[in-house]
């Protein structure tokens, strides 16, 4: 044969199938444990491409710079009015937007063999999914610092104080990562990454706007002025309001809470069946 | 919940799987039985129904009929405790491009229940067995087609799991990471592992399959070891080429006379197959040819392969018939995407 050394493995004898300890179930202790390290394989990507960072670095200052003074002097008078309403408004857009993102990279990921061999492996059918959301609350975070950031820097005194805007953080961030389940779904279902892309945006671009995250909803005509009240999003900027202006929790808060949940009960079991299926 | 194994010696039992994309019957009715501890060979053109065949075993694809078991445990309703007792290496790297081959092994490792020490330690042991640990730090972007397969293999191997399917274990791969790969399936073996491999090579099969399954459009149309294979073609065949194309005719007759078989003609170069059976028989066919005046340029005796053991089980080449079915192939591949 040839003179190359074969690979060496002499590995210990196998163990025989008769004699493992073996269960069909997956406890929830090894679903949280598959979770977490799904999203460690999650956060390493991240550190290995800090490009697809740029989102939710550059996108916060550009939109919350543009916004301010595009609006701040027609709907409040000047800028430095127009940021307690605007920076939550905005806040709220942008986390959500992000999310997006998540459902686009998981259908690219899932294309991948990589994929393969996590639905061979004996873990939880979901960690592979909520491993990659969850890795995904970095991104909304750094999405979300960066904007409070900027409009600190514009001029912002939330007058709830450093809790208050920490609390209307995390807030955000939990909405935006329940509401990630629902871009995951699309991921899942979808044929290519792009289309995930474009169903998205159309779900997204009417919902952030046509709500009261840039302007007064009185000053909107009848039909769209019901809309923008009863829209999810409205209330979640208004709690975020509340909290970070006022310190107040108040019934938005309960309600984008419950909100989440909604979505996470119905899209999660969604896009872990669609995900089976789809092997 | 633990579910107790009954003592069973087989690794893998299919009957009757069937898998259906469209109007294409990818798999059509596949009966395979694997004894622990052997190496057992799906051989078949590409688009045979090898990999479908494969993705059902190890729970990737649910059947669309017939069951299956591995050692003992149906796929369809026990999958978690199948996959705890299969590693699968599919044909197409199944590791992660842009972490390193560490970092791959680690959270491979921790998925499978072990601790960070543990998975380091076995991530650092298969690294240096499979001659990676200097690049084990590189993102897998820059690896050879050779390193991401002896990876793959690794991450297969993590949870040293009693039944291994390797699909397509060398297709791409040079001569001699593809020698060092057949080395590393013959050690697994030994260690007590039962190996399943596909192949689209003959003589992969040949080299290290105990048993073989011939497979084609979905179908098993042989099974037995590889002599059982080449015996049924004739234990050698007689290669002849003549001299003169206008005598193939004459000659085939005096083989049909003489040897009691028919020979396979090919076209391109007036030169005939025939299966050979007993070779003092061939001294009686070469007097009958020189008495009828037909000179041979060349004789050869072969023994069989197993191309010929594909032609005379499928009645065509097995080239051919990976063209042939090159159209249903890329329609699974697109179902699979």
């Amino acid at each position: 044969m040839s003179a190359i050394a074969p690979t060496r493995i002499d590995l210990t004898p196998i163990t025989p199938a008769s004699e493992r300890r073996l269960s069909n179930r997956t406890s929830l202790r090894q679903t949280v444990e598959n979770t977490l390290t799904m999203a460690y394989r999650g956060l390493v990507k991240i550190r290995r491409t800090p490009e697809q960072l740029v989102d939710v670095t550059v996108q916060p200052i550009i939109f919350t710079l543009m916004f301010a003074y595009i609006f701040g002097g027609a709907i409040a008078g000047n800028v430095e009015s127009y940021l307690p309403a605007l920076i939550p408004g905005i806040l709220v857009q942008t986390v959500i937007t992000t999310s997006v993102v998540t459902g686009t990279q998981l259908r690219e990921d899932m294309d991948k063999g990589v994929f393969d061999r996590f639905r061979s492996l004996p873990i939880a059918r979901i960690a592979p999914l909520s491993g990659a959301l969850l890795a995904d609350t970095l991104r909304y975070a750094i999405a979300t610092s960066i904007t409070f950031v900027v409009g600190f820097l514009m001029g912002y005194h939330p007058a709830g104080g450093f809790g208050a805007v920490l609390a209307a953080g995390l807030l955000v961030i939990a909405c935006s990562w329940a509401i990630s389940w629902i871009f995951a779904f699309f991921g899942v279902i979808a044929r290519t990454a792009s289309s995930v892309q474009g169903i998205s945006m159309l779900i997204l671009f009417p919902l952030t706007f046509l709500s009261n995250a840039y302007v007064p909803i009185d000053s909107l005509p009848a039909p769209l002025a019901w809309f923008a009240s009863v829209n999810p999003i409205s209330h979640l900027v208004t709690a975020v309001r509340d909290l970070a202006n006022a310190g107040v929790i108040a019934g938005d808060f309960w309600a984008s809470l419950l909100g989440a949940a909604v979505i996470v009960l119905v899209f999660a079991p969604l896009t872990v069946r669609a995900y089976m299926r789809k092997a | 919940m633990t579910t107790s194994t009954s003592p069973s010696t087989l690794a893998v039992r299919a009957e009757s799987l069937v898998k259906v994309f469209g109007d294409n019957r990818a798999v059509d009715g596949v009966d395979l039985a694997v004894d622990a501890g052997t190496v057992y060979g799906v051989l078949g053109p590409n688009g045979a129904g090898k990999t479908t065949t494969i993705n059902m075993l190890a729970t990737l694809m649910r059947p669309d009929a017939g069951r299956a078991e591995i050692f003992g445990h149906d796929v369809s309703r026990e999958p978690n405790v199948v996959r705890q007792l299969i590693g699968v290496t599919g044909q197409f790297a199944s590791v992660d491009e842009t972490l390193s081959a560490t970092e791959n092994l680690m959270i491979f490792g921790r998925l499978l229940g072990l601790t960070c020490n543990e998975a380091k330690r076995k991530a650092g042991d298969l690294l240096e067995r499979f001659s990676l640990t200097d690049a084990a730090r590189r993102p897998l972007k820059k690896f050879s087609g050779g390193m991401r397969r002896r990876l793959d293999l690794a991450a297969s191997l993590l949870a040293q799991p009693p039944l291994i399917f390797l699909d397509e274990p060398t297709t791409g791969l040079d001569p001699r990471t593809r020698g060092q790969m057949w080395d590393t399936i013959r050690e697994l073996v030994a260690t007590g592992s039962t190996v399943l491999l596909t192949t689209q090579y003959l003589d992969e099969a040949d080299q290290l399959a105990d048993r073989i399954a011939v497979i084609d459009h979905g179908r098993v149309v042989a099974e037995g070891t590889a002599d059982d294979l080449k015996a049924s073609v004739g234990t050698s065949s007689l290669i002849l080429r003549m001299s003169d194309p206008a005598d193939v005719d004459d000659a085939l007759r005096a083989i049909a006379q003489v040897l009691g078989v028919r020979g396979t003609l090919s076209p391109e170069a007036a030169r005939i197959t025939a299966p050979m059976s007993d070779p003092d028989r061939v001294t009686d066919l070469l007097i009958t040819l020189r008495e009828a005046g037909i000179h041979l340029t060349e004789m050869s005796v072969q023994k069989p392969t197993l191309d010929e053991v594909f032609l005379t089980i499928t009645g065509r080449p097995a080239d051919a018939a990976a063209t042939d079915s090159a159209s249903a192939d890329a329609a699974s591949e697109e179902v699979r995407a």
